[in-house]
């Protein structure tokens, strides 16, 4: 019958689908060009254009391999092992913060979607904390907070928690017109409603807030290092500080680029989940 | 009052939306089991206001609408499946909503399944299906509560002509095998009569019904019943009261 011309078109559609998730070396090769051009600019910059009595500041890439990466350890605080050891530290600051803010940022998009006067009075203070500046708030978390560890952990709630809640509030309120109305139909309760429409269709737009909500987690918990440090293992951001005191440059870069690292880690893990959630159903087009 | 074989009564029923526009004026129907009523008219004169008053999406301002909520299949403009869910988990929704057990559901899915030939697309998501297949599965999950009254909402409107009378012909084999009642509402003369055991042609907006014409062909009908002189005469008499319609 004519359903199987349907049929053959679809199983032609469904390869297309899988064959396009495979990564081929031509995908590389645009990431491997930006990363030469990248690392050229460095050596430019700071072999070239810096002048001479500022070069310290801006050790060549060699300069930092050898001397912020290929270092176990000397003295208390120099070489790759006291690095790790901090961005540990803040990494667990980053994703503890990570984690509540997440509960919290959704708890809040979730009252924020189910009524209309909740959403108008929480807006205001969501964006004052958006931009609000952290460091005039240090004062502030200090005066209020003993326990350091809290007081970094805020911080990163602070910086993180915006794109979370107006990315799943966006997501909860863009469910179909039609969509809801056969939910209304079948008299579905606001919690089934919520947890069978809403927040499915959401997942992509939630997935987005994360990403970003993460990257900015990672900034939270650097940030947070600077003012916010006790004896002990400190956090990578007061590791930078110290290098940045102690005009250290090579470990100033090192452990730089291993609070980036982090950050992409972490940004490419929420991909991955993503995509592991939603790739199933959400397609991204880019139009060509 | 609703008489045994009536599923389906509006009596003197008009509506007026908050903002003052007259949607609907003096609407009188009544639909029974074994019959399927389909409403045409000119876009935007409340046809499908009719079936929200009926489902109960948008209540009436005077008259009298009765018909049992609880055996409505209500089938939308658009197939409204949920992307996240394969073919087999949406015709499973509305069985969910109303806590079926899972054997139950199961056994339900599968036969809706069958009945619009979706077999072997069960774990497909809607992205990749065509449009008419996923009206299919927009069918089959009103299908699984076996509902005594359903009420269509142009659904095959965005489907193109082909497609959109292989639909009418399975719609019609489920409507002998299911036994339901249907309100049908469709812009397409040809889906109309071919469709129905009654057309009513409704004016522009206030709608009012202006017109009934009775189907007289049995069932099961075939697709060359489009081509039969009878066929075109009744088409003619509906397009011929259309017309005043829109004037």
């Amino acid at each position: 019958m004519s359903i199987q011309a349907d049929s053959n078109a679809l199983v032609q559609e469904s390869k297309d689908y899988t064959d396009q998730q495979r990564m081929s070396i031509r995908d590389l090769i645009g990431p491997v060009v930006v990363f030469a051009m990248f690392i050229g600019f460095w050596y430019l910059l700071s072999s070239v254009l810096l002048p001479v009595h500022k070069r310290f500041l801006l050790p060549r890439p060699d300069q930092v391999i050898t001397d912020g990466f290929l270092v176990w350890r000397t003295g208390e605080r120099r070489g790759l092992q006291p690095i790790l050891l901090s961005l540990w530290d803040s990494a667990k600051i980053a994703l503890i913060g990570l984690l509540i803010t997440i509960i919290i940022g959704m708890s809040i998009a979730v009252l924020m979607s189910s009524r209309r006067w909740i959403e108008r009075a929480t807006w205001p203070y969501l964006v004052a904390i958006q931009s609000a500046p952290v460091l005039a708030l240090t004062p502030l978390i200090r005066a209020l907070i003993d326990d350091v560890r809290t007081q970094r952990l805020l911080v990163v709630v602070l910086i993180a928690i915006f794109p979370i809640v107006s990315n799943t509030l966006f997501g909860l309120l863009s469910a179909d017109k039609s969509q809801h109305e056969l939910f209304t139909l079948q008299g579905a309760s606001r919690w089934t409603r919520l947890t069978k429409l809403q927040i499915p269709s959401a997942l992509p737009n939630i997935f987005v807030g994360l990403r970003i909500s993460a990257g900015l987690a990672v900034i939270g918990a650097v940030v947070g290092d600077f003012y916010f440090r006790q004896g002990g293992v400190v956090g990578i951001g007061a590791q930078i500080d110290v290098y940045r005191a102690r005009l250290w440059g090579a470990e100033l870069i090192a452990a730089i680029i291993c609070a980036s690292a982090l950050g992409l880690v972490v940004f490419l893990f929420f991909g991955w989940v993503s995509r592991r959630a939603i790739g199933n159903w959400h397609i991204t087009t880019r139009g060509n | 009052m609703i008489t045994p074989s009536e599923l389906l009564r509006f009596e003197n029923v008009s509506m007026t939306f908050p903002d003052g526009t007259q949607a609907l004026d003096d609407i009188s129907l009544t639909v029974s089991a074994g019959e399927i009523v389909t409403v045409v008219g000119p876009s935007g004169c409340g046809k499908s206001t009719l079936l929200r008053i009926a489902s109960q999406l948008e209540i009436h301002t005077s008259g009298h609408c009765s018909v049992d909520r609880d055996s409505i299949g209500y089938v939308f403009q658009d197939a409204t499946l949920m992307p996240w869910r394969t073919v087999k988990r949406n015709v499973e929704l509305i069985a969910e909503l109303h806590k079926l057990d899972k054997d139950e559901r199961q056994t339900r899915v599968a036969q809706a399944i069958s009945l619009v030939g979706l077999n072997g697309f069960e774990d497909k998501y809607p992205r990749q299906l065509s449009g008419g297949m996923k009206m299919r599965a927009s069918l089959a999950r009103s299908l699984v509560m076996k509902p005594k009254v359903f009420l269509f909402d142009e659904p095959f409107g965005a489907l193109d002509e082909i497609t959109r009378e292989r639909l009418n012909d399975e719609l019609l084999q489920i409507f002998i095998s299911e036994g339901f009642a249907g309100l049908f509402i469709t812009h397409s003369i040809t889906e109309a009569v071919y469709l129905s055991t009654r057309v009513l042609v409704m004016s522009n907006r206030p709608g009012k019904i202006i017109a009934s014409f009775n189907v007289p062909f049995s069932f099961p009908r075939t697709h060359d019943l489009r081509y039969e002189p009878k066929f075109a005469e009744i088409c003619g008499e509906i397009s011929h009261s259309l017309r005043g319609a829109h004037s």
